[in-house]
């Protein structure tokens, strides 16, 4: 099962749809894990003779069911870090008419979006559709540092050590949730980490 | 009148204080017995003689002070300070609405001439006398937002008025009650605001966004915003919680009445000429429990507000743990009397206390 109901919350947090085809000059589709399963489902031939899938497996083995769709051009990558040279040179070489299609965990989707519109692609172009892990993006507040794929709350930040806790506030601009420090009233006191939404 | 600036500090050992003048004219934000949010906003056209809203920015006693722990804190944490490269020309029509107020409200203290784009700044209180070409970056130190508010109290949001919405596109931002524009930079209204509770559910955002969206040149508004902060602690920001968080916890009945500071925003808005952008400046005053206790009025109103608060609020202002504390002392200056209405602190006319 690969699609997880959201709990409602604040306005910064980010929502995500279905992906449906469009008409489109060009079609861009970025996943990472699961987030093949929801390429698949939106995928006809006609879309896929000017698709170009950027994957990030993770783990999971979708690559050839995603190769067997025949898109113009795919790429699997071992991270969205070293994928991004090559979004950043697909954004930057096209044309009027992208449609762009983002599917997966939180961190992929927002990171991909912020690149997407630091490109000038207009955000009504832009798809997005959640899928598998809902492992969240986390900027600790204190010391700027992301850490990715972050399960738990409370959790230990990878760069600081600082024990902080997940907030909902999310900022595009980072394609991050604001993480705080959990235990700055009473040192030492951290509660034993849960799932984010458990 | 001629200001007498404190030389105090807001951090370490903490001598900020506030002089009797400073008491008497500190922005009390309950104009009844009780709270909740509203949009409670009104124009911006001064204020009785004397007070914090009879100037478009007001310098009080603190101001030199404010202005090197601002320093202080952008030595730290240059991101503080942050402008998004569309917004120049708002750092612009900044500078020159607070060079204009300030030289025309406090002449004795700030001058501007002005010869075309050839102008000349002086502050006397921070003993700056500077010649710059208005609109040319490369004669100014900084950009011009940050040149501006670095001599400008209070934290300065500059939005972005686009999309029927308003943009946190730049800011000036070392005395917030623990939010970051760090992260914040680049949301929307709705987004900046998401994390306070109970408002967006009476639609508060939604009406006061319509409210800023037609504010006018000419025309500013304001309203004032309040919360708690332990110690006179300017940079309550989340990056330096894990630093200051601690000292929530250092309360007793003994050294509540110093340590307890009501914190006032004096929020006001005002619209740009040249980029249409809408500045919002959030001045940030600070008054110890012991000194507005000094108030028979204002002591008698704060117990009965903090008292009927939702837990909700006062777990967001962040002193829910603390509120017992706060109330065991209260409720020592409330007599059960009837207050006059309005913020005022009424001393003639209202009783001293009767206990």
């Amino acid at each position: 099962m690969s699609k997880f109901t959201f709990p409602k919350s604040i306005t910064s947090r980010p929502v995500y749809g279905t992906l449906e085809p469009r008409e489109g000059s060009a079609h861009l589709m970025i996943a990472d894990a699961e987030g093949a399963e929801a390429i698949l489902d939106v995928a006809t031939p006609e879309m896929m003779a000017k698709a170009h899938i950027i994957y990030i497996p993770k783990g999971e083995d979708f690559e050839d069911r995603l190769r067997a769709l025949k898109p113009a051009s795919f790429y699997a990558g071992p991270s969205y870090a070293a994928a991004q040279p090559r979004l950043h040179k697909f954004l930057a070489d096209a044309k009027m008419g992208l449609q762009v299609y983002l599917a997966g965990t939180e961190g992929l989707i927002g990171q991909a979006q912020s690149a997407a519109m630091a490109a000038g692609i207009p955000h009504t172009a832009i798809q997005t559709e959640h899928r598998g892990s809902v492992a969240r993006r986390m900027q600790c507040v204190h010391c700027k540092g992301i850490t990715e794929d972050v399960e738990t709350d409370p959790f230990v930040c990878s760069h600081c050590g600082l024990n902080l806790f997940v907030r909902d506030h999310y900022s595009r601009r980072l394609a991050a949730y604001q993480a705080v420090c959990i235990d700055a009233e009473d040192p030492g006191n951290v509660p034993e980490p849960k799932g984010i939404y458990e | 009148m001629t200001i007498q600036f404190n030389d105090e500090t807001f951090r370490d050992d903490y001598s900020f204080h506030n002089s009797e003048w400073a008491i008497k004219r500190f922005p009390f934000p309950f104009h009844e017995d009780s709270y909740m949010y509203s949009v409670n906003m009104e124009q911006h056209r001064g204020g009785p003689d004397g007070s914090v809203f009879e100037k478009r920015f007001d310098v009080d006693e603190h101001y030199v002070s404010e202005m090197k722990d601002r320093a202080l804190v952008l030595a730290d944490d240059p991101l503080r300070c942050q402008s998004l490269p569309h917004m120049t020309l708002a750092g612009w029509d900044l500078l020159e609405l607070i060079m204009v107020s300030k030289s025309e409200d406090y002449p004795d203290l700030f001058e501007l001439h002005r010869d075309g784009n050839a102008w000349r700044w002086i502050n006397k209180p921070l003993g700056i006398d500077h010649s710059f070409t208005f609109l040319d970056e490369a004669t100014l130190p900084y950009g011009p937002m940050e040149y501006i508010t670095r001599q400008a109290q209070g934290d300065f949001a500059v939005l972005d008025q686009r999309d029927d919405n308003l943009w946190m596109d730049a800011g000036m931002v070392t005395t917030q009650a623990d939010w970051s524009l760090d992260f914040d930079i680049g949301m929307n209204f709705f987004e900046w605001h998401a994390p306070v509770p109970l408002a967006h559910e009476k639609g508060i955002f939604v009406r006061a966004l319509k409210f800023l969206l037609n504010i006018q040149q000419g025309s500013p508004a304001r309203r004032l915003n309040w919360t708690m902060t332990v110690n006179p602690l300017l940079d309550t920001s989340p990056e330096n919680y894990h630093k200051w968080g601690i000292q929530k916890t250092t309360l007793t009945p003994e050294n509540i009445g110093a340590k307890q500071h009501l914190r006032v925003e004096l929020q006001t808005f005002f619209r740009l000429p040249r980029s249409n952008a809408l500045v919002f400046p959030i001045r940030c005053y600070l008054c110890s429990f012991q000194d507005l206790m000094t108030v028979p009025k204002w002591g008698r109103r704060l117990h009965r507000v903090i008292r009927d608060l939702p837990d909700e609020l006062a777990t967001y202002k962040g002193f829910i743990d603390n509120r017992p504390l706060m109330l065991d002392y209260l409720s020592k200056f409330d007599d059960g009397l009837p207050t006059s209405p309005g913020i005022w602190p009424d001393l003639d006319v209202e009783p001293a206390l009767q206990k």
